[in-house]
């Protein structure tokens, strides 16, 4: 008798469900903890106020800043021009050689290791062009990173506007870039943005691509122009809990809490979107 | 001509040169990282490079083998655990748990991977560690083994969501057949199922790979950061990518270790191409297979 039936199936079966749901335990876990010892870690003044005594007391004012500087600068390098390739791929090009190629350095260029970024980021911005560790650098590297998932949100949203719809705009006379700029563009529009969200949310979180590129140890100003260095959240707690010796847990739980509340808050976002997309459809 | 036109054949030229772009942008990351590895190679014997037994920068030893052996059991211990813990995972939100339920993991586990991997390195040194510590009496819990179970938590939601789609996306005809000439439940998703999902499945255990193989912070930050051939699961251990990231900071530009550094990338690069080329392949098989 196999081991698929009688006894051996509601074995296998038990077994399928309990470890099926015990795996979810270790996110319940660790989102439990991140909570219950976050929130009591979060004033106002842990917000608004630059670190003192050399990190330990005080709050995390400036890296919040600097993350968020990041951010921006990473949605200003990566956006435009993972739409446009996007574009290019669905509305401008048959099967050609340019796009076979950029399909497939997507594929690769999504699975490359943040860290090797960080060392292209280090070699090409910081040294050969001379940004030094920058914003811009920074920014640069991770809007780099960045582009795969917004060429390839592009692309699928793109691909899932009937074809219907462009022949109609173009049978009235528009032109191709008036039908994908005023047709095209804003019926794909939720399904970018989520893409958008959620390589944005990855970034503010990605700390091997900074480090070398744009990361301060302890730098207690804003920064006053895109060739300052900034301090950010994700390298921020890696620094304060590996780095800095006698550092008080709140202060280390309340960085985390706030690097969670970003990141995560990004991607339920973006989740939340795409959903209610889903439905209209 | 008209502004229309003129705009519409502006737009062309933009978009393609953009798009055009985007080659050039691939081309310098090859160039950069692998120019600079590659002075690292011309200057040293690759064979005491892939065999040499110490990594000691300090003394001009850049042996790899005890960082491949980092990775190697980190990685081993990672698959070990998220291997069979999402295939489980995929076969139940697929097959048994109820609609809500299966509502309810897909954002969960979509939740987990979008933590930051500098958290997950948080909780494996301060609350993890303790654990494996205690529960093995060693004098530290920064090994090998906490990272490989940090590294799983991070490869299940890439595992489990492929595996889940891949085995969603088989047409319904499969289980109906199976189920009609006498099977039971789960005869079908043993013999029916998982080998139809197969192509799909293991595109999902290879991306997950990639996942472990490239993830930096938390491995830097658990696993003891020590670079010695003779690991193993409960020792102290340094992965390819820790060595970049703890050693990059102390470097000067230009010297021998600045380039061994570029030369661990292009080893990174080159194992996470592989993995990604033959996920791509399986991913494009699976997809001619449903349809």
């Amino acid at each position: 008798m196999s081991i698929l039936k009688g006894n051996g199936k509601k074995i296998i079966e038990t077994s399928i469900k309990a470890i099926g749901i015990c795996s979810i335990l270790p996110v319940l876990g660790i989102f439990a903890y991140i909570i219950f010892k976050g929130v009591p870690s979060i004033t106002w003044s842990f917000i608004t106020d630059g670190p003192s005594s050399g990190m330990r007391e005080g709050g995390i004012f400036p890296v919040i800043v600097g993350s968020i500087l990041l951010t921006i600068g990473t949605i200003i390098t990566a956006v435009p021009f993972g739409i446009l390739t996007g574009i290019y791929l669905v509305e401008y090009s048959n099967d050609n050689w340019l796009r076979r190629i950029i399909n497939l350095t997507i594929v690769n260029l999504a699975g490359i290791p943040s860290i090797v970024y960080g060392l292209f980021g280090m070699a090409f911005f910081v040294t050969a062009i001379g940004m030094g560790r920058s914003l811009m650098a920074g920014s640069m590297t991770l809007g780099i990173m960045s582009l795969p998932v917004i060429i390839t949100a592009t692309r699928e949203s793109l691909l899932a506007i009937p074809k219907s719809m462009r022949e109609a705009s173009l049978a009235l006379g528009a032109t191709r870039w008036e039908t994908t700029w005023k047709i095209v563009l804003p019926a794909a529009f939720p399904g970018i943005l989520t893409g958008i969200i959620l390589s944005v949310s990855r970034a503010a979180g990605e700390t091997a691509p900074i480090m070398f590129t744009v990361a301060a140890f302890y730098l207690p100003f804003l920064p006053e122009s895109l060739s300052d260095q900034v301090m950010a959240l994700p390298y921020h707690l890696y620094v304060i809990s590996t780095q800095v010796p006698d550092m008080p847990q709140s202060n280390m739980m309340g960085t985390l809490f706030v690097l969670v509340f970003i990141t995560v808050g990004f991607n339920l976002l973006g989740a939340y979107i795409r959903n209610k997309f889903r439905k209209f459809r | 001509m008209d502004m229309r036109k003129i705009k519409n054949t502006f737009m062309k030229h933009i978009i393609f040169g953009v798009a055009a772009f985007n080659i050039l942008i691939v081309f310098s990351i090859f160039f950069y990282v692998f120019t600079n590895g590659i002075k690292f190679f011309n200057e040293g014997n690759i064979k005491d490079l892939f065999w040499g037994k110490t990594w000691i920068p300090l003394s001009d030893l850049y042996g790899f083998l005890p960082l491949l052996a980092g990775s190697f059991w980190v990685s081993l211990i990672a698959l070990g655990i998220s291997i069979p813990l999402s295939l489980f995972t995929a076969v139940y939100i697929a097959e048994y748990s109820g609609k809500k339920t299966r509502e309810v993991f897909k954002v969960l586990i979509e939740t987990m991977s979008a933590l930051p991997s500098v958290v997950l390195g948080y909780i494996g040194l301060y609350v993890f560690s303790k654990y494996i510590r205690d529960g093995f009496g060693l004098n530290s819990g920064l090994t090998a083994l906490n990272g490989g179970v940090l590294l799983a938590i991070m490869a299940v939601p890439t595992m489990v969501s492929i595996a889940d789609d891949a085995i969603m996306a088989l047409d319904k005809s499969y289980k109906e057949a199976s189920l009609a000439i006498g099977a039971n439940k789960l005869e079908t998703i043993v013999k029916v199922l998982l080998p139809a999902a197969f192509p799909g499945i293991f595109a999902g255990i290879m991306l997950g790979f990639g996942r472990i193989i490239g993830e930096t912070m938390t491995v830097l930050m658990v696993t003891g950061n020590s670079p010695v051939l003779n690991a193993g699961p409960l020792t102290a251990v340094r992965t390819l990518t820790a060595t970049i990231a703890a050693e990059m900071g102390e470097v000067t530009t230009g010297d021998q270790h600045y380039y061994s550094l570029f030369a661990l990338g292009i080893v990174l690069f080159s194992i996470s191409f592989l993995t990604n080329t033959i996920a791509d392949h399986f991913i494009q098989k699976s997809r001619k297979n449903i349809s």
